[in-house]
Formats: C-alpha cells, structure tokens, sequence
C-alpha cells in the first residue's frame, strides 16, 4: 500500500465509524487533524530550537518525521503530548489546547494517546503485563482484576511478543522485545493517537523491519494515527503515507516521498538522494520488500536493507 | 457525540431456534467497560447467539469480552460491522492462559535459598574484597615500577575532595559528639563528686575512639557512596572499558588515587575531629562545670597520655583504606542497569561502617593487650 501513498490533499480519509471518534463536550474537534501545530517556538536559553514551526497532521495517517540531529524532533513530540511547554504558538490534540491545559487536567485527553519513547521507558520493576496493566488500573479502576489479566494478555500477543514474555521484568527482554512491550503499554487504553520515538533505533534490520510491518498493521487493525519520529530511511519508505522534514528550526515540507524528493532544498535531497536514501529506495523496490510481506522468517536473508547508521550521528 | 456519553448494554432473549440470544448495545470500549464485563461473567446459562448490530463503538478490549463470551458459550457471533470483525479477529489468537507473574518456589524454599545465598554471599565477598585488595597492591607495584602512570593530579583532586570539603561538616559533628559525651559524662560524674574527671573522659574517649569513628563513618557516607556512584556509573557509560582498551589501568587511574586519598586524609580528619571534639567539651564545661575553658585544655595535656593520640592516628588509615575499598569495589562490580548503581552505593556504605566498626572492636582489644591502656 505504500508504494503509491495518497497525497496530502486527499490524504487519508478519516475512519468511517463515528464511534470511534469520540469527541469532546464542546464538539470543536477537528475530526480530519487529529494534531494541528501553529506557530511553535521552542528556545532552550539562547538556542532556538523551534521557530513559527507548523504542522498537522491527518488522521488515520503514519506521519514521519526527519530531521538532522539537534533540529527537535524529540522537542516537538515532546511539546505535542504536553511534556515541553513552549515558549510561544498553539498546539491542539484531538481537539483540545495542549499549551493550555495544566498538567493533571488534561487527563481525559491522555487517555487517548500511547506514547512509545525511545529506550522503551518500561517501569523496570514491574513485569510486562504489570507495565501494561498501569494506565488501565490508572483511568479505569472499575476493570477486574480479572479482565485486566485478559487484556494484558492479548496486547502482549498484539505487539508481536511470545506469551510467555507477560510474565518477564524489563531487564530480562532484549532491546528489541522491550520496544515491543513498550508499544504493548502505549495501547493499552485503545489510543486513537501513538507516538513513537524511533521505534527502530538500535534494533537489527530483520527486527526493524518486522517493527514496521507491526506498526502498519496495528495502525490498520486499530485505525491509529501515528506519529513517528525516525532516522530510519527503509521505515520511511516502507510505512509512512507522509514525511514532515525538520530543518531551520521549522518544518521545512511535509509530504509522500516522491513530493519531497521533487523539493530542491539541499538537506532534503542530501537526505534522500544521499548513499542510504538511495539504498532505502532500491531495497523498497525488490518485491519480497512489499509492506505485505509476512513474517520475520521470510526475510531472514534480507541483506539488501541499508545499515541503521543514520541514527549513530545522533549520538 | 451523545452516545460517548452512554453505557453498554445488554438484553437476552430466545432466538428463533430457543436458544439464548444475547443483544449487545451501546459503546464497547475500554472507557466503559468496567461494570458490563462483571455482568457479562455473571450471566447464567449458555448464549447461543451474540448480536452486536446495537454497537455505537468498539475497541480492542470490548472485542476481547465479545471474542470471551463467544468463546466460552461457544456462540454465534451476529450483526458484527467490518471493525468489530477485524478486531475480534486480532484479538482471538490470545489464548488468555500464559501466566502473567514469574513462577516462585514455594515461601520456605525462597527463605532458605535467600539465607544460604545471603552466606555464600558474605563469603564470596570477603574473598573478592580481599582480592581486590590484591588488585590494589599490584596497581601499587605498577606505579612504583612506572611512576610515570601514576595521577598526580586525580590525587590531589580526590585528597581535595575527602579531605578538604568534608572539614567543615567534620568540624561540626565533632563539636556536638564532645559537647555530648562532656555533658553526659558530667551528670553521671557528678553523683561521685568525680566531675573533674569529665577531662579526662572527653580527652581520651576523643582521641581514641570516637573522633575517629565518627570520621571514618562520616567519610563512608560522603566519599565511599561517591566513589562506588562515580566509578558505578562509568562502568555503566563503558568508559571503564574504554580505558582499558585504550591501555589506561581502571585500577592505576581510578581506585588508586581514591584508596591514597582516603588513607592519607583520614589520619588528618580524625585528628581535627577530636582535637574539636575535646574544644566542644571544654565549652559545655564551661558553662556546666565551671571549668575555665584554658584549664580544660592544659588538663587534658596532663591527664590523656600521648598514646592515645597514636592509638587513633593509627586506626585511621586503615578505616580509610576499609572505606575507598569497600566504595571503589561495589562501584567496579556495577553491571547491567542504572538500579544496580544504587544498590551498589548502599552496599558500599553499609559495607564500609559495619567493617570499620568491627576492625575498630578488634583494635580496642589489641591495644589494651599489648599495654597501651
């Protein structure tokens, strides 16, 4: 489905079962834009980090987002889902102004969003279902204790980990298992909106690719909105419908890869035109490279997938 | 939208063929879900079918109970839309059986494996202080061999460090202990008629015990938890190995000038603690005992023997040494995760205060058998 990614004007229409919009009491969510960012500015003392960036994003979408290192993508999620406040623009989140809620009262809203940040960030002295049964037991007390189990169960089972691993502490998962035990916890609750934070950093690239089709298929099943934040060009090419591109403090263009890859400015077509970015392009354009492709088995001998090096400059 | 603000609901009925007909309505999601899924478990006999044309909303979790009832009663599902069908699909490959918790042996195994382990542990841990103690040694031979290695500078920054900045909280704890034991020794003194003697009690109990004690522990505190965090947490970063691959010795560059600062600072802070250990107890006598406070200390000249000076000034090293061991040795063995760090941090200082305070029982006994009463 990748291989030919909507453009933004007709970008993903939005789910078509109301239910699963729920909106806010005083119904002025945009249903179609699930986050719309005006005007950011982010300065740490005197290092401007954002300035008058903007960005929304369409729902039911995977919304990739690049940059250098240093140019705030983490800032800007971070700002999103309310951690960072800025120092001036407006941020709303499915509806609601995240620079202007206080810190606890915005709690319905966070319910509605999983957040994956990049280590995993799992409470390392709870098993994995223990990690995944928190935010339940935080906004709906009133589950039992029994149907918690279930749950924790089968999103252990949804994120692409054994059963057994419910039962298993943070320390005795390898990277790759942690990210998915993190991901398991991020949809706890059934968000509408998960943000991921280099999902695939570290991993290897039969992990990495497995992780993506993951994503994809999660964000189909789940009709999530995802919002990615990503050094990985194979990630890119292989899930998101669009790629926002972080430069000058701003967002410098937002669209399918094709759109962006036509845009002249230097950054974006060092990036993409650069050793890597035409490797991610050829390895997508091998058949057994389709966002369809099963299991992780079958790529065992997927040798073609350009090395994660981009995400070593971050360090 | 109004029918967020509904519950989930359900009616039963006979369908056409008499069996239980289950009629679900309403949003079936997780916000929601909390009271239907007690009454869902509640619900007596066997559903045939389970309708869910009535759904407004269902998520994951509201596909799990249907997929459960269905599952259970072995029913047919009815009326699903698309979405409630991919996400019964999704969740039904759980089986809901794995267990959820590690398995743990039975209360009295765990009891006594942790009491043997606790043993072991003890033992192991002399023998690899000891060895590390050993490492040290060697470390010694190597810069006398290469004095070229040695950190001149890293030596004087740790002595500035244990030594110089804990003056002052030193000074403090140690005017309060004399005030203390002068005050106390005083009213017990006093029934005799014997409060003269106070001098005597607050000059030799500072000199030979307490002002180094305290020190040693007030030490472990500070600079033992300090040095197992540092060198715990570059063994965590992997700048241990980073030096080693380099062929910089950890031992030469880190627990070296750590183990000389301490053993060459202690002597000097456990002098100045009981010298101002003596000087609180000269003041609170002056206010108690009416003891001028130039007579206390020309008394105590008189009446604390010079052995009781080297009896504490050669005690201190050794608690110094115990110390920048004890820390610089849990620090090294930190692996794994940044937890551990604290784990290690505690250890070294408990470690560190319960050996000084057992070597110093030792010593007390030593020196009064070779005479130094």
């Amino acid at each position: 489905m990748s291989e030919a990614p909507p453009s933004p004007a007709s970008a993903p229409a939005p789910e078509s079962d109301p239910g699963r919009e729920p909106k806010l009491a005083d119904g002025q969510e945009d249903v179609r834009h699930p986050i719309v960012v005006e005007g950011l500015c982010n300065a740490f003392g005197d290092h401007v980090i954002h300035e008058d960036l903007s960005l929304t994003v369409n729902k039911g979408e995977i919304i990739g987002v690049v940059g250098g290192s240093g140019t705030g993508k983490s800032v800007l999620m971070r700002s999103i889902i309310g951690l960072q406040v800025p120092q001036a623009g407006k941020i709303t989140v499915l509806g609601r102004d995240i620079t202007a809620a206080q810190d606890d009262d915005d709690i319905d809203i966070r319910s509605r969003w999983g957040v994956l940040f990049q280590g995993g960030a799992l409470f390392s002295t709870l098993t994995v279902a223990e990690n995944i049964e928190v935010p339940l037991k935080e906004f709906y007390p009133e589950i039992a204790p029994a149907l918690l189990d279930e749950i924790a169960r089968f999103k252990v089972m949804l994120s692409g980990l054994p059963e057994n691993a419910a039962a298993k502490y943070p320390s005795e998962l390898s990277g790759g298992m942690k990210k998915r035990a993190g991901l398991a916890r991020s949809l706890a609750l059934d968000p509408e909106l998960l943000f991921l934070d280099e999902p695939t950093a570290g991993l290897d690239p039969i992990g990495a690719d497995a992780f993506d089709r993951l994503i994809l298929e999660l964000k189909e099943t789940l009709g999530l909105t995802v919002f990615l934040i990503t050094h990985d060009l194979d990630t890119l090419h292989a899930i998101c419908d669009r790629v926002a591109v972080l430069a000058d403090r701003k967002v410098i263009a937002v669209g399918t890869i094709p759109e962006l890859l036509a845009s002249d400015h230097p950054w974006i077509q060092e990036y993409f035109n650069g050793p890597r970015g035409r490797a991610a392009l050829e390895a997508k354009d091998t058949p057994h490279h389709d966002a369809a492709a099963p299991a992780i088995e079958d790529d065992a001998d997927d040798d073609e997938r350009a090395p994660m090096a981009p995400d070593e400059q971050d360090r | 939208m109004p029918g967020m603000r509904q519950r989930p609901d359900f009616s039963t009925d006979d369908d056409a063929d008499g069996g239980t007909r289950v009629a679900l309505t309403g949003p079936l999601i997780v916000a929601r879900i909390g009271d239907i899924d007690k009454r869902l478990r509640a619900l007596a006999g066997p559903v045939a079918t389970i309708d869910l044309s009535g759904l407004t909303a269902i998520d994951t979790v509201g596909a799990w109970v249907v997929w459960r009832l269905a599952r259970d009663n072995d029913a047919q599902l009815t009326g699903a839309s698309d979405e409630a069908t991919r996400l019964i699909d999704a969740v039904s490959e759980s089986k809901g059986t794995s267990r959820l918790t590690p398995e743990r042996p039975p209360a009295l195994t765990r009891a006594l494996a942790t009491l043997g382990e606790t043993v072991i542990g003890w033992g192991q841990g002399t023998l690899a202080g000891l060895g590390f103690l050993g490492q040290v040694i060697l470390a010694v031979r190597d810069v006398v061999r290469e004095p070229r290695r040695f950190r001149g500078k890293a030596l004087i920054h740790q002595m500035e460090l244990v030594g110089v900045n804990s003056l002052g909280i030193i000074a403090m704890m140690s005017f309060l202990v004399g005030i203390v034991i002068a005050q106390q020794g005083a009213v017990q003194l006093q029934q005799f008629g014997a409060e003269i003697l106070t001098v005597n009690l607050t000059g030799r109990i500072a000199l030979r015990e307490l002002g180094i004690l305290m020190t040693a522990i007030m030490v472990a505190g500070r600079s033992g938890s300090a040095f197992a965090a540092q060198i715990g947490t570059m063994k965590l970063t992997e700048e241990i190995d980073a030096m080693r691959t380099i062929g910089v010795s950890p031992m030469v560059a880190l627990v070296l000038p750590r183990v000389l600062a301490a053993v060459l600072m202690m002597p000097l802070l456990g002098f100045v603690a009981a010298l101002i250990a003596i000087v609180g107890g000269a003041t609170i006598s002056v206010m108690t005992l009416d003891i001028p406070f130039f007579t206390f200390l020309r008394r105590i000249q008189e009446v604390v023997p010079q052995r009781d000076l080297w009896v504490g000034v050669l005690k201190a090293p050794v608690f110094g040494l115990i110390v920048a061991l004890t820390g610089c040795h849990q620090g090294m063995q930190v692996s794994g995760n940044s937890e551990e760090v604290g784990t290690r941090t505690t250890q070294a200082v408990v470690q560190a205060i319960f050996t000084v305070i057992v070597l110093d029982a030792f010593f007390a006994v030593f020196f009064s058998k070779i005479g130094w009463i």
